[in-house]
C-alpha cells in the first residue's frame, strides 16, 4: 500500500515520516519517530499505555492513525521533562513508588499532566475516573492516587 | 536410620508404609535408597518432589546434609509464581 | 545461612529512590518491545480459530509468495526428540498433529514489516478437521468427555479415572470421622473459580537473532532469562550456552512470564531467515495463549468446637490447567490448610486436562483457590458458632513447632502476629454502613529460594556495581543497592545494580516463588562479605598485619583494636583507588541454591458495600497485614500487599475466562476481560509485620506472592455477610449477586 508522507510536531520538534494508511499514530511514533515511551498493552484503547496528547488533548495514540497527525502537535512522555528536571509528576511518582513494573507509568503520567491542567484541585474519585482508563496492575493504585494527589496540592501552594 | 514420612498417596508404592527407614546422609542418598527399598517410587522421585528436611525444605539442594534423627518428608514439588 | 545478630541497620528500612525511578519516569525504560536491530524482520503468529481439532494440512504457498515474506515456520522446524516437560512445552508454543485450544499457534511468519507479516499470516492455509471440545473442569472427568490427549496421564492416576484426568494426589493423617464427630458443628460446601489472567499490562515480546552455526541472541521480557535460555535451546535443538538471553525492562509477570510462547518461535523464524526478528503478541494472543491460572472446582468440609477449636478437615480439589498436565493442585492441596494446626486432615487432587491454554503460574499458584473454600468454611463455622473470625483462627493458629497440614513443621512464622495486628487494627472494630459486609481471611505462601548466582565488582573510585540474574518486577534493583550497602557500609547512591545476561553469571532461577529478594537478596549480601574479605586483605598488607587483624566497619578498614596497631583507616575508595598495583581487581561472588526460605502469612481485612437493587459489589475498605520477616525497602513491600490485593479482589469480583460450547474464548480483550480500574478501588492500607526470617541474613521473607490469597475469600465473605447468603463461586458478579438476593427474597 503506498505510503503518506506526514509531517507534524512532536514535544515542540517538526518531525517527518511515511505512514502506510493502517498504521496506528502508536506504530508510526515508535517504530518510525523512535520514541518508545508510549507502550501497546491492548491496541484497543482500554489500557491507556500509549496516552498521548494530539492538540492538547489526551488520546490513546493506538486509536489514532498515524496520517491523522498530520498537522498536529503531538505530545509524548518523552517531553514531559524539561531538560534534566523532571515534572513534578514524575518526581512525586519516583518518591512515593507510584510505580512497580513501570510498564503503564508513562501512559499514567501524560494522563495525570492533562487532568491537573484542567483541574488544578481534584478530589480522590475524579483522579480515580480520570485514571480509569490507565490500567496498571501491579500497584493496586494506591500509591499513584496519592501521588497525584500530593503533586496537585504542590502545584497549588507552589512548592 | 533415618525416617521418611512420605504423604498417603505414596503408600501403594512403599507396601502401604506411610514412613520408611533409610540409612542416609543427604537428601540424595535418601531419594537413592528409598527407590532402592521401594522401586515403584522411581517414576515419582524422577517426576520431581521436595524433601523437608527439620522444617527447611529442599527441592535441587541434593548435597543437602541429613541426620539420622531429621524429620524428614516427601512433598510434592513446590511451584511458584 | 543464618539470621545476623544484627538488629539496628543504616539503610535497610529506609525508603531511597528506586536506582531505575528516572528511567521508568521519562519513557527510556526498554521493555521486551522496545528493541529494535539493523535488518529486523517482524513476526505474526497464525493460531487455530478451533479449540480442537486435527490439522490435515499447513499451505504456505501463498504466504511465501508476498513480497517481503522471508520465511515461514510450522512445528517441522523444531526439535524432534523431546518428551515429557520439554514436549509439552513445545506442543504449546507450537501445535504437532492436533490444536488443543483456541489461538493454539500453528505456524509463523518473519516478514520486512509488521503489516506484512500479518497479512502473509492470513494467506497460510490451514485445513482443519474439528473434534469435540471440552472446557469446563468437571465436565472433563465426566464418562464420555472428549480426550484430549490418551495416555498423559503419570503414575499418580488411579485407574478408572477418565484419560483427562493426568495426576492425582491423595494425603492427610490423623482420623477425620472421629475429628467430625467430636464437632459442635461441621461445614460442608462445593466452591468454583474460574480461569484468570495475570493480567500483565506489557504484551510478551521479544528480539531474536539465531544463526545457522547455532548461535544466538535473545532479548526478551522475562521473569527468568535462565529458564528461556533452557526452553528455547531445548525446543531449537541447540547447546544452552550458545544462546545469550538478555532480559529487558519487564512490564509485569505474575508468573506468567517463567515459561516460554513466542520466543522460540521468534528464533526459528530468524534462524529460518538469516535475519534478527521481532515478534510481539497482541493482547487477544495474550489471553488466548499465554498462561491464564486453572479454575477449580472444590469442596471442603471442615468441624469445630462450640469455644473454636477445628477438630477435622478434609478437601477436594479438581482443577483444570488446560491441554497440558500440570494445575497446581499439589500447590492447593498443601496449602489449603496451611493456617491451621489440624490432626485429623486429608487432601485429595486432580490435575485435569481440558481444551484451554496451558495454564501457567499465576501469584501463588494454586493458593487462593484452596483459600477461597476453606476460608469461607472457616467463616461460616464461626458465624454459625457465634464467635469472632480472628478468635477463633488466634485458637488454632499455626506457629513455630506445629507440624503442617502438609507435614513438615513451621520455623518461625508470623501468622498470630498478622492476626493479633489485624485484630489491634481500627478497621477491625469501625462500624459498618448499611448493605455492608465485613470479611476477614487469612492466607500463607512458603516462598521459594532457587539456584541462585550474583557478582559484585568494586569501582576504581570505590563505588560498587552488582550483577544480578533476577529480573527487577518491582524495584528490587534498591532492595539489592541497599543489601549491597548494608553490607558494605558504604551509601546506597554508591551501589549499582544491574540484572545480567545469561553469559554473565551462572544460572538463575527466576524471580518467582518471592525469592528475588531473599535469594538474589542473601548472594549479595555474600558477595560483598566476600569482596570485604579482599578488601581488608589488602589493607592488612598495606599494614604489615594479620587479615584478622582488620576488622571492616562503615565503609573503611579499620584495625580492629590496639593491639592489631595503630593505623590510619583505609575506606573502601582509598584501597579501590590502588587495587590495580596491590593484586588487581576486587571482586565478590556466591552461588548457591539457599533453602532457608521463610513463609509469609498475612490477614486481609475487607468492607464490601452491595447494591440490592444492581447486586454490585463495591469495595469500600481494605487492610492487609502481612510478615514481610524483614522490610528491605518498606514502600515496595507495602507495593506487592496492594497489588496482590487488588489482583485478588478482580478474581474475586470480576475476572473470569468466559468460552461458548465451541471453546471459543468470548472475552480476548481488555474492555470484556475486566481486571480492577483506579475508579474500582479503595486505597489499600498496609501493615508490615516483621517476624525474621531465620533463613535469611537480615531476617527477609519473600513477600510477593501471598498478599493475593486472602482477597478471594475476603471478598466472598464480606458479600455473603452483607447479603446473608453464602457465596461459593467466583467470580461474585452483580447478576450473581442478584439472583442470589432473589433466591433468599432480600429485596
Amino acid at each position: 500500500m503506498t505510503q503518506v508522507h506526514v509531517t507534524t510536531t512532536v514535544n515542540g520538534d517538526e518531525v517527518e515520516f511515511l505512514a502506510d494508511p493502517r498504521e496506528t499514530l502508536l506504530d508510526c511514533l515508535r517504530d518510525k519517530v523512535g520514541m518508545t515511551g508510549a507502550k501497546e498493552g491492548c491496541g484497543t484503547g482500554d489500557c491507556g499505555a500509549c496516552s498521548v496528547t494530539l492538540d492538547g488533548r489526551l488520546v490513546c495514540s493506538c486509536l489514532v492513525l498515524g496520517v491523522e497527525a498530520e498537522g498536529k502537535d503531538i505530545g509524548t512522555i518523552e517531553g514531559m521533562a524539561d531538560g534534566d528536571d523532571l515534572h513534578p509528576l514524575q518526581a512525586k511518582f519516583i518518591e512515593y513508588a507510584a510505580l512497580q513494573c513501570g510498564i503503564c507509568t508513562p501512559g499514567i503520567l501524560v494522563a495525570t499532566e492533562a487532568l491537573l491542567k484542567k483541574s488544578p484541585d481534584p478530589s480522590e474519585e475524579e483522579v480515580r475516573y480520570w485514571l480509569a482508563g490507565n490500567l496498571c496492575r501491579c500497584t493496586g493504585y494506591d500509591k499513584i492516587i496519592r501521588a497525584v494527589l500530593d503533586t496537585a496540592r504542590d502545584l497549588r501552594e507552589g512548592v | 536410620m533415618v525416617e521418611v514420612n512420605l504423604w498417603s498417596g505414596l503408600r501403594r508404592f512403599a507396601d502401604g508404609q506411610e514412613a520408611v527407614e533409610v540409612e542416609a546422609k543427604t537428601v540424595a542418598e535418601v531419594l537413592q535408597k528409598l527407590v532402592e527399598a521401594h522401586p515403584g517410587l522411581d517414576p515419582v522421585i524422577k517426576a520431581g518432589v521436595s524433601v523437608a528436611v527439620d522444617g527447611e525444605i529442599v527441592q535441587r539442594a541434593l548435597n543437602h546434609p541429613v541426620q539420622p534423627d531429621s524429620e524428614v518428608f516427601l512433598l510434592q514439588q513446590f511451584r511458584g509464581g | 545461612m543464618a539470621l545476623d545478630s544484627k538488629t539496628e541497620f543504616k539503610y535497610i528500612g529506609t525508603r531511597p529512590d528506586r536506582p531505575d525511578g528516572m528511567d521508568k519516569v521519562t519513557g527510556k525504560a526498554r521493555y521486551g518491545a522496545d528493541a529494535y536491530a539493523p535488518g529486523m524482520l517482524h513476526g505474526a503468529v497464525v493460531r487455530s480459530p478451533h479449540a480442537h481439532a486435527k490439522i490435515v494440512k499447513i499451505d504456505a504457498s501463498k504466504a511465501l509468495a508476498m513480497k517481503g515474506v522471508k520465511a515461514v515456520v510450522t512445528r517441522a522446524d523444531f526439535a524432534t526428540d523431546l518428551e515429557g516437560e520439554d514436549w509439552d512445552l513445545l506442543e504449546n508454543t507450537i501445535a504437532g498433529e492436533k490444536t488443543l485450544y483456541d489461538g493454539h499457534a500453528v505456524a509463523a511468519v518473519a516478514a520486512t514489516s509488521a503489516l506484512i507479516a500479518k497479512d502473509a499470516a492470513k494467506l497460510v492455509e490451514v485445513e482443519y478437521e474439528i473434534l469435540p471440545c471440552v472446557t469446563d473442569v468437571d465436565a472433563a472427568m465426566a464418562d464420555g468427555a472428549p480426550v484430549i490427549r490418551d495416555g498423559a496421564a503419570d503414575h499418580s492416576v488411579p485407574e478408572g479415572l477418565h484419560p483427562n484426568v493426568v495426576r492425582y494426589t491423595e494425603f492427610g493423617r490423623g482420623d477425620v470421622e472421629a475429628g467430625f464427630a467430636a464437632a459442635d458443628l461441621v461445614v460442608e460446601r462445593d466452591f468454583k473459580t474460574e480461569a484468570v489472567h495475570q493480567g500483565y499490562i506489557e504484551p510478551h515480546a521479544c528480539l531474536a537473532n539465531l544463526g545457522a552455526d547455532g548461535k544466538g541472541e535473545l532479548w526478551c521480557c522475562t521473569q527468568g532469562h535462565w529458564f528461556v535460555r533452557r526452553m528455547c535451546t531445548a525446543l531449537l535443538g541447540l547447546e544452552t550456552t550458545q544462546l545469550r538471553v538478555t532480559a529487558s525492562e519487564i512490564g509485569g509477570g505474575f508468573g506468567g512470564k517463567t515459561t516460554v510462547f513466542i520466543d522460540p518461535i521468534a528464533l526459528a523464524l530468524s534462524r529460518a531467515a538469516g535475519k534478527p526478528v521481532k515478534l510481539v503478541m497482541s493482547r487477544s494472543e495474550v489471553l488466548k495463549a499465554s498462561g491464564p491460572t486453572s479454575s477449580a472446582s472444590m469442596n471442603v468440609k471442615m468441624g469445630m468446637t462450640k469455644d473454636g477449636k477445628l477438630t477435622a478437615a478434609t478437601a477436594v480439589f479438581r482443577m483444570q490447567g488446560g491441554a497440558f498436565p500440570g494445575a497446581p493442585m499439589d500447590m492447593t492441596t498443601m496449602l489449603a490448610f496451611s493456617c491451621y494446626d489440624l490432626d485429623n486432615v486429608h487432601h485429595e487432587g486432580f490435575d485435569v486436562m481440558t481444551n484451554r491454554p496451558k495454564q501457567a503460574a499465576y501469584r501463588a499458584p494454586g493458593a487462593p483457590m484452596g483459600a477461597f473454600a476453606v476460608e469461607s468454611v472457616m467463616d461460616e463455622l464461626c458465624q454459625g458458632l457465634g464467635l469472632d473470625p480472628i478468635d477463633a483462627r488466634l485458637t488454632n493458629a499455626v506457629k513455630e513447632g506445629t507440624k503442617s497440614s502438609f507435614g513438615p513443621r513451621y520455623k518461625a512464622v508470623g501468622l498470630i502476629e498478622t492476626l493479633e495486628a489485624a485484630k489491634a487494627h481500627p478497621h477491625y472494630s469501625a462500624p459498618l454502613a448499611e448493605n455492608t459486609g465485613r470479611g476477614i481471611a487469612s492466607g500463607y505462601w512458603m516462598n521459594w529460594g532457587g539456584e541462585t548466582s550474583t557478582s559484585l565488582a568494586i569501582g576504581e573510585d570505590g563505588t560498587v556495581q552488582v550483577g544480578v540474574g533476577t529480573p527487577d518486577i518491582g524495584g528490587s534493583r534498591a532492595s539489592m543497592a541497599l543489601m549491597a550497602a548494608e553490607t558494605l557500609g558504604i551509601p546506597y547512591e554508591n551501589v549499582r545494580v544491574d540484572v545480567v545476561d545469561t553469559a554473565s553469571l551462572g544460572v538463575n532461577e527466576p524471580s518467582h516463588g518471592s525469592r528475588a529478594t531473599y535469594a538474589s537478596g542473601l548472594a549479595v549480601i555474600e558477595s560483598a562479605r566476600e569482596a570485604i574479605t579482599k578488601l581488608s586483605k589488602r589493607a592488612a598488607d598495606k599494614w604489615g598485619i594479620d587479615a584478622e587483624a582488620v576488622e571492616w566497619r562503615d565503609g573503611a578498614a579499620h584495625p580492629s583494636g590496639p593491639n592489631a596497631g595503630d593505623f590510619t583507616p583505609l575506606s573502601i575508595a582509598d584501597i579501590a583507588g590502588e587495587m590495580g598495583s596491590t593484586g588487581g581487581p576486587i571482586t565478590g561472588h556466591h552461588d548457591a541454591s539457599p533453602t532457608g526460605f521463610g513463609g509469609s502469612f498475612g490477614t486481609h481485612i475487607v468492607d464490601v458495600h452491595v447494591d440490592p437493587d444492581t447486586g454490585k459489589s463495591t469495595v469500600v475498605r481494605y487492610t492487609v497485614v502481612q510478615d514481610a520477616g524483614k522490610a528491605i525497602h518498606p514502600s515496595y513491600v507495602e507495593g506487592q500487599f496492594q497489588g496482590g490485593a487488588a489482583q485478588g479482589i478482580g478474581w474475586a469480583l470480576n475476572e473470569e475466562y468466559i468460552y461458548d460450547d465451541d471453546g471459543r474464548l468470548q472475552n480476548d480483550v481488555f474492555l470484556d476481560y475486566r481486571i480492577p480500574v483506579a475508579s474500582d478501588l479503595p486505597m489499600i492500607d498496609t501493615v508490615i509485620v516483621e517476624v525474621p526470617n531465620p533463613g535469611h541474613p537480615y531476617g527477609v521473607r519473600g513477600v510477593g506472592e501471598t498478599g493475593i490469597t486472602p482477597p478471594l475469600p475476603a471478598v466472598a465473605c464480606a458479600i455473603s455477610h452483607a447479603i446473608g447468603h453464602r457465596m461459593t463461586r467466583l467470580p461474585i458478579s452483580p447478576p450473581r449477586v442478584l439472583r442470589a438476593i432473589q433466591g433468599k427474597g432480600i429485596s
